[in-house]
This record gives C-alpha cells, structure tokens and sequence, in this order.
C-alpha cells in the first residue's frame, strides 16, 4: 500500500528557560494509507509532539517530514495552515466545537477556510453529519448535545475536508465507557472505509482498536507493533 | 476564507454575546451621534443667522453719534451729536461703495387712532432707509422726494402697529394722531419678524424725517441739520468693509478729527453684531466636537479592551480554527472585521440619535433643520478607522497565536 506518512530523524527541542528538552529524538516512521494507529506513552514521553508534527501544528526542529506526498519541512505557517485544512482533521479531547454556532455551522467551518462555495459546503457538512450518524442533530446547538454527540459532530468536521489523515488525540478522554466505544466503533468503520486515522491515548482498551501501536518514551519510539489479532475489542 | 464568510463569522461571534457587543459599542454611538447632532445644530444655526440677516437687511452699516467727553467724563453712545443731514447727502455722493444713506431720527411714542392707541417706535427717516433696510411696502406707497423733504404729515406703518390699531379696516388713507400730531397713512410695511436680540421690527410708524424734527422730537436733541443715525447700504456684501472705510474717511473729514484723536460717530455693521450670537453658537460646536472626539476615542479604547478580553477568553476557538486550516491572515482578518462591525453598528446607531437629536435642538432653537449626509458618511467612515485602528492589536494578537498553546488553554 501507498505510504501517506514519512519521517526520517524527526526531531524537536524545546526551550525551556536556559535548558533544552529533547521532546521527540531521530523519528523514523512510515504509515501507509488506510491505517489505524495507536500512540501510547506516558505524559511526557513525547507522544503529544510526534501527533502535532504529524498534523503539522507544528515545525521540527530537525529532520524531514511528507505528508501525502507533500514535504512539510520549511513550508512556513501559511503552508502548513494550508496542508492542515486540507489534508488533515482533528478530533480533540474536549471536543472543540464553537458554542454560538449549530452542529451543523461547525462542520462547515473548516471548508470556509477552503474557500468553498456555501451550497457545496453545506452538501458536504450534511454528508460528514450523515456519516456519523448524526443528521437529525443539524441544526441543533452544541449545548443541546450530549457528550457522545459532541464527539460525533467534531468528528463530521474533522472528515468534512475529506483528510488523508485523521488525527484523535484522547478522543474518549471526556467520555463514559460505553460512549466512548461506540465512538471508537465509529472510528473503526471510518477507518474500513479507508481513512487513516492515527489516536493518541494512554489507554491500553482505546488502543486494542488499533491495528498497530508506537510507544514512546523520553522522546523515542520504543515499541512498534502491530496486533493481527484485534478481537479483545469485542468485549471492551 | 472569502469576504462573506469572515463577515458572517465577525457578526455571528458578536450575536453570541449581545450585551457586550452593545456595551462595546456605546462609545461609538455617543461619539459619532455627537459629530451628527453638532453638524446639525451648526448648520441651522448658521442658516439662522443668515434668514435673520436677510430680514435686517442685507449689507447695511449703522452710523452713529460718538460718545462726548467733558472734563474726563464719558458721555456714552450718542451723548455727542455731530452727525447731520448734510453728511448722509455727502457719504451717498462720495462713497463709491455706499449705495444709500440714510439720516434717521428714532423716538417713541403713543400713536393714536380715533378709539384705540399703542406706544411705538416713531422714525423719521424716509424712503432711503426702507431702501437700505430691504423693506417692502406691501400696500399704499412710500414717501415721494418732495414729501421726504417738507414737513408732510403722511406715515407709514409697520404690520404690528397695523394690528393694533386697525385690527379690523385697511389702514391706508386712515388718520392717526402722534403727540397730538395727525398724520394720515399712506403705506404699509410688509412683516420682518424679530430682531435676533428679541424686537419686533414690525412695531415701527415712519414719518418724514422733517416731520419728525420739527414736529414730534421739535426743541430735543436733534435739532436744525442734526440727526441721530444714518444708516447706509453698500452696495454689495463684499464692499461693507470698504463702505465702512470711506464712511470713517468721509466723516472724519467732514468733522476735521485729525489722525490719533477719538472719532465723534460710531461705524457698525450688521455682521458684527450678529458675529456676536454667532459666536455663542460656534462655542457650542467646539464643545460638541471636544465631546465627540473624546468619546470616539474612549469608544476605541473601550473597543480594544472588549477585543483584548475577547481573545484571550476565545484562545481555544482560535487555536482550533488554526488547527482546521486558519491562516494568521484569517483569524486578523476576523477580528479586525469584530471590531469594524461593533463601530459601524455603533456610528448607525449615532447617525440615528444624532439626527433625532439635532430635530430636537432645532425645534427649541426654532432654526431649521438641516441634516448632512456628508457627515453621517463622514461619522460611518471614521467609526470605521476607529475600529480598524483599535481593534488591530487584539486581531494581530489573536493571529500571532501558537495553535497548541491556543488549544491546550483552559
């Protein structure tokens, strides 16, 4: 299969006061497209970093980055607000979703960054609502939702610019169990119908649903596997 | 992001916040319906000046007697007379700028009809002054050279004294009595209206000027060639200040006042004193303009206060549309857009007030009402800038924004 993600020794230091903070060292990773990987690590292993340089919110401080096909080094700000809106969606932990505005607004809003007509814009955001099951809800507010349903409406928007890459970072964080897997079923069937999707949690449950799982630790990958066998799902 | 969407975004984050954005924009409103409501007032009050102007008649210069002095002792205004008919003939024959002048003679008194009376203004003064003054005989006639220049008991009367005295008939070919006097009216003076300083310039009787010195005023001041003022009309506008030039030369002349002593007359015209009340009213609009340059310019700090609390309380909004693909550009660009709406808001809702209240002012001021479109495009415009200067900071602030910061804020 086509290889969506390439890194080779990704790196990114911070500063902190007179010392630096190696926060990710020598990255050297391939994800091809259409899979669903986990990344797990303890706060401070550098798995917040690797998801925001692969979602291109931020810059490494050395190495290469291609994102489907596209090199993401030096590309500057504007290109990198470019490669995000549109090949990239987010789904975060808190949700995100603008509170004066109807689910249906807030799906929308990352197409209006694309410059799309509004007709077709809101032909799409129906389609990413109906995808999540979630069309009955269109017009509603985000505080007439539940939880589960804020999950789903910022999932809409984070597929309504069609992505290559899907990006969760503790999606169920802020969810009861049994939202939280059907979230994470909702996950799977958008990854069966081909989009990769890459999930930062801590959470070994969360992460049976992947195929593959990376852990980190003071800044490298230490583990890479990848798990045939994702039956323990069934009984979450 | 296209102009209409970041439009849409600027007004629909400001719906969701109604009390603030009203707040916000109370400086603006204050601001720009004081730059309409003192427009407004200026203009009519201008217009103002000009109708009663028109009304005094146009380009006319008063001449007065001077002030005597005796033994140190200041007389006052007309305590010396020295202004005579002989100098009214000379200033309309040497003035090139002096179309009329006029020598008046002005006192009150009781003007009798066979059943009713009214104490009035009697001048002597003749067709010259009706002339120099714009007034119109609206019935009957004026006063003909040979009338003007015997004793004739003719009068013309003004439209108050009409009513008065001959509430009922037409007053032309009646008899009146003045001091005892009978004159026979022979026109009627169409109505003026008020005085900017309050009097009626309709309660006026007119008798020749000869009439008035040997019959009405007779063993007074003004006596033999003496009279009290001569009123003279330039002959445009833009030649009252050189009318007035030739009347001092004229008369300094004619009286032997050598260069350095003190004039014996007195040369003003109708511009200064109305320039006086004109003032007051140019006072007004300073204030006016104090008032609203300051609460523009409260209403934009005010503006980029709410814009400042605003970013930091939306950091996680703007972090997340970073995250779907916002550029700096855009999320600039949608804040400044906040704040340029909040002022356009505010300045409509100005205009309105304003105009509201420049009516209102018009209405007590009894002056008309005179709106600007120029200045209400003028306050929009500048609300505009207002917001656009303000709110820059707070929009450059949001846009320097790092999107994880942003979206890791509480």
């Amino acid at each position: 299969m086509e290889t969506i993600i390439q890194t080779t020794g990704l790196s990114r230091d911070y500063m902190v006061g007179a010392q630096v903070v190696h926060a990710l060292r020598d990255l050297d990773l391939k994800i091809k497209r259409g899979e669903f990987v986990a990344i797990m690590g303890p706060s401070g292993s550098g798995k917040s970093t690797c998801m925001h340089l692969l979602g291109c919110l931020d810059t490494p401080s050395s190495g290469s980055y291609e994102l489907d096909g596209e090199d993401i080094s030096g590309i500057g700000s504007d290109g990198l607000a470019s490669v995000r809106q549109r090949k990239v969606g987010f789904v975060f932990q808190a949700f995100n979703l603008l509170p004066g505005m109807s689910a249906q607004r807030n799906v929308e809003m990352p197409l209006m960054y694309g410059a799309i007509e509004r007709e077709s814009r809101r032909k799409r955001a129906s389609e990413a609502l109906d995808a999540v099951g979630l069309s009955d809800r269109a017009h509603h507010l985000p505080t007439q939702l539940s939880g589960g349903q804020m999950q789903r409406v910022a999932i809409a928007r984070a597929i309504v610019n069609r992505p290559s890459l899907l990006l969760a970072d503790e999606p169920t964080g802020a969810l009861d169990t049994t939202t939280g897997q059907e979230i994470m079923n909702l996950f799977r069937d958008l990854n069966d119908q081909g989009i990769t999707v890459i999930l930062v949690t801590h959470e070994q449950e969360v992460a049976n649903f992947a195929q593959r799982i990376l852990e980190f630790r003071d800044g490298r990958l230490t583990s890479d596997r990848n798990q045939q066998n994702i039956l323990g799902t069934q009984h979450l | 992001m296209k102009f209409s969407d970041t439009l849409w975004s600027a007004f629909s984050s400001l719906r969701s916040n109604i009390l603030r954005t009203v707040l916000t924009t109370l400086g603006i409103i204050i601001g720009v319906s004081a730059v309409i409501a003192m427009v407004g007032v200026g203009a009519g009050a201008e217009q103002r000046i000009q109708d009663v102007m028109d009304t005094l008649g146009s380009n006319v210069i008063f001449v007065n007697n001077g002030s005597s002095v005796s033994s140190g002792a200041r007389g006052g205004a007309g305590s010396l007379i020295s202004l005579t008919e002989e100098d009214a003939r000379a200033l309309q024959e040497e003035g090139d700028s002096i179309l009329v002048a006029a020598p008046t003679i002005r006192t009150s008194a009781q003007v009798i009809n066979s059943s009713r009376n009214w104490f009035s203004t009697i001048y002597g003064a003749g067709t010259g002054y009706l002339e120099a003054r714009g007034w119109e005989i609206v019935s009957g006639r004026t006063f003909t050279a040979q009338e003007e220049r015997s004793p004739t008991k003719f009068a013309i009367i003004g439209q108050t004294v009409a009513t008065q005295l001959f509430p009922e008939e037409d007053p032309i070919g009646q008899m009146i009595r003045i001091k005892r006097v009978p004159f026979m009216v022979i026109g009627l003076l169409g109505e003026k209206g008020e005085t900017p300083w309050g009097g009626d310039q309709d309660d006026v009787v007119f008798i020749p000027i000869t009439t008035a010195k040997t019959r009405i005023t007779g063993g007074d001041r003004f006596r033999g060639p003496f009279v009290q003022s001569i009123t003279v009309q330039a002959s445009s506008a833009a030649a009252v200040m050189e009318a007035e030039r030739q009347i001092t030369e004229i008369l300094q002349r004619r009286h032997g006042i050598k260069p350095g002593q003190p004039d014996d007359f007195t040369v003003r015209n109708i511009a200064q004193m109305v320039a006086a009340r004109a003032q007051s009213e140019r006072i007004m609009s300073i204030l006016l303009a104090s008032v609203a340059g300051i609460s523009l310019l409260v209403g934009g700090i005010g503006i980029m206060n709410i814009m400042l609390v605003s970013v930091t309380e939306r950091t996680r909004e703007i972090g997340l549309r970073m995250a779907v693909g916002a550029r700096s550009k855009d999320i600039l660009f949608q804040f400044v857009f906040e704040a340029v709406v909040v002022s356009l808001i505010g300045g409509l809702i100005g205009i309105i007030i304003g105009l509201a209240g420049s009516i209102a002012v018009a209405r007590i001021g009894d002056w008309p009402i005179v709106a600007s479109p120029m200045a209400a495009l003028l306050s929009i415009v500048f609300a505009a800038l207002v917001g656009i200067f303000f709110g820059y900071y707070p929009a450059y602030k949001a846009s320097r924004l790092d999107p994880i910061t942003a979206l890791r804020q509480e």
